[in-house]
């Protein structure tokens, strides 16, 4: 657990970079920083492993005065990833991965084990290990900056806008791919983005800043999104907010109905519906077809794969997202082993998002009420 | 030719103590001029100071700097060290900003990851900023390596025997053969220094040569 009490950075020119934060990141989630230039959120994060010293306040780790810990013993301690991966352009990948193990003494042998392993984690090709990071794109360097900040498998991480240099196609492998070794490792992590959208999907809390270093709110992302604090929240987490909510909202037994469907290669003769469901062997839905304007069996160059497709077990905004985007307006609902259950219509999503509540007002600082004693 | 045939030796022996008088002073000067970079590096008020008093001690002219050594240093007036200290001058003047440059073309998020992961004090300085800074350093040991191999002929003067001898004894007793060797056997170490370092420099920056091949 990190704990921010009362922290202040006053800079030598005058400028007060933040206030007076307090807040708590609690053991093994994800914390995000969000706001807007200049709301400190990044000297904030440099305070933790001390890059920054605050000028007054204490940041604790378990407890523990920082401010009272050998510096380097304390970075060592945290993985630190930033926004161009910060890679040593002289240093093969394996060797950047292996950084802060042979910082430790580790020997040569383990470290290059360790190192060789991580980037099978963070999905990159063992031959890349070889190469150095300028033979990289930016999407693997990023990955190898994960791979460095988790090699001495550090139970901090601190991570300063590290997804922001990528294309978002890129970002969002990159997201889930950090989601998925967070669920795996359950590290502490203290997270600054200016990305709302990133800080809903990432944080398990997420702390809206104001600029001067001020925290405006600190809760989970459903409930920032559902009830946001004053008008600076409510307009920095933005348009679109009711819809995105519903990303934290569980579906409920969605009113499926069975869909007629064809199996790829087979033909559409006969069938009447303007739009067919079009399934492979196994019944995974692949696309839509129009009976009318194909004849003869159905190929892959004819279908139109327009609409998402929804988990069962997903959130209501995966399952209207579906409704929405089908060109038969009939949402594509799946299994979690991607098996078709059914379809479903955004009238009827709606229905079901009207008989739900909004979170509760009681979910406010959840984590705070979790964390102390 | 039959000048340089007859005196194959002598121009050996010449190019030998040339190497002497040229070589050490290079070694000598970078070893110095490293940490000199380093402060000026690190301590911004001093680099202006640092760079200015260097570049001053350039201007001092050769021969006058080669016949100040014995009274400055109390050595011999033929001695070869008034030599190598006047060039280890020389390079360290041609060196400090070359040095205080190459480390601050190291990038600033490079740095900072760094010490983000615990690098501290001379391992950081070995171990990051000067393997980073090895392309500018070798660029500016090039050319006070060819500068050494001109200055150092000038000695000769002083009556420290090396290459810049054929030119003052051609010149003396008129045998422009002997000039014109004098001047190619100069040029030609001056290409032997500069291939050797940019030998070194590429066995240190592999990285380099990776970049180049991507782009």
């Amino acid at each position: 657990m990190i704990r921010f009490d009362s922290v202040r950075k006053q800079f030598p020119d005058g400028t007060v970079a933040v206030h007076d934060l307090t807040l708590t990141a609690p053991t093994g989630k994800i914390t995000v920083l969000v706001g807007p230039s200049g709301c400190g959120k990044t000297t904030s994060l440099r305070m933790v492993n001390r890059m920054i010293e605050p000028s007054g306040g204490t940041i604790t780790l378990d407890g523990k005065d920082t401010s009272r810990m050998n510096e380097a013993e304390l970075r060592r301690g945290m993985g630190y990833v930033i926004q161009h991966a910060g890679l040593f352009p002289h240093r093969t990948v394996l060797d950047n991965v292996g950084t802060v193990p042979r910082l430790l003494g580790w020997d040569k042998k383990e470290t290059r084990e360790r190192s060789r392993e991580l980037l099978a984690r963070v999905g990159l090709a063992p031959e890349l290990g070889d190469r150095y990071p300028s033979q990289l794109s930016g999407g693997q360097q990023q990955r190898v900056g994960v791979a460095r900040a988790l090699a001495a498998d550090p139970p901090v991480m601190l991570m300063d806008e590290p997804f922001s240099a990528v294309d978002p196609v890129v970002r969002d492998q990159l997201q889930d791919v950090f989601l998925d070794l967070q669920a795996e490792l359950g590290k502490t992590i203290i997270f600054v983005t200016h990305d709302i959208d990133e800080a809903i999907k990432l944080g398990d809390q997420v702390a809206v800043l104001r600029v001067g270093g001020y925290l405006a709110q600190i809760s989970d992302p459903a409930y920032l999104l559902a009830h946001p604090v004053d008008d600076f929240v409510a307009d920095f987490v933005g348009r679109d907010r009711g819809y995105r909510s519903l990303q934290f909202q569980p579906t409920p037994r969605l009113p499926l109905a069975a869909e007629p469907t064809v199996v790829l290669g087979e033909s559409t003769d006969g069938l009447a519906a303007p739009w067919v469901l079009v399934v492979d062997d196994s019944r995974r839905p692949l696309g839509w077809v129009e009976p009318a304007k194909v004849s003869g069996q159905v190929t892959e160059s004819q279908l139109h794969r327009g609409g998402t497709v929804a988990r069962a077990s997903g959130s209501l905004r995966s399952a209207l997202d579906a409704a929405l985007s089908s060109p038969s307006r009939r949402g594509v609902i799946v299994d979690d082993s991607g098996e078709l259950v059914g379809t479903v219509r955004a009238h009827e999503v709606l229905s079901l998002i009207e008989a739900t509540d909004r979170p509760d007002e009681d979910r406010a600082d959840a984590f705070a009420a979790e964390e102390s004693p | 030719m039959t000048w340089v045939n007859d005196h194959w030796g002598d121009i050996f022996t010449l190019a030998r103590s040339h190497v002497w008088l040229a070589g050490l002073p290079l070694v000598l000067g970078l070893l110095i001029a490293l940490p000199l970079g380093w402060l000026a590096r690190r301590w911004s008020r001093l680099y202006p100071v640092l760079i200015s008093a260097s570049g001053l001690l350039y201007t001092i002219p050769s021969l006058a700097m080669f016949v100040l050594m014995p009274l400055v240093l109390g050595t011999k007036v033929l001695s070869p060290w008034n030599v190598v200290v006047a060039m280890t001058i020389y390079t360290i003047a041609l060196l400090v900003r070359t040095v205080a440059d190459g480390l601050g073309s190291v990038p600033e998020a490079t740095l900072q990851a760094a010490r983000a992961m615990g690098y501290k004090g001379f391992r950081r300085f070995f171990g990051v900023e000067l393997p980073l800074a090895v392309p500018v350093i070798a660029a500016g040991l090039r050319v006070a390596a060819v500068s050494n191999v001109s200055i150092v002929s000038v000695a000769s003067l002083i009556g420290v025997a090396q290459l810049g001898n054929l030119l003052t004894d051609g010149y003396d007793r008129y045998i422009p053969e002997e000039i014109v060797a004098g001047i190619i056997a100069c040029v030609v170490l001056a290409l032997v220094f500069d291939g050797i370092i940019l030998g070194v420099q590429r066995l240190l920056t592999p990285w380099v040569r990776a970049q180049g091949a991507r782009s």
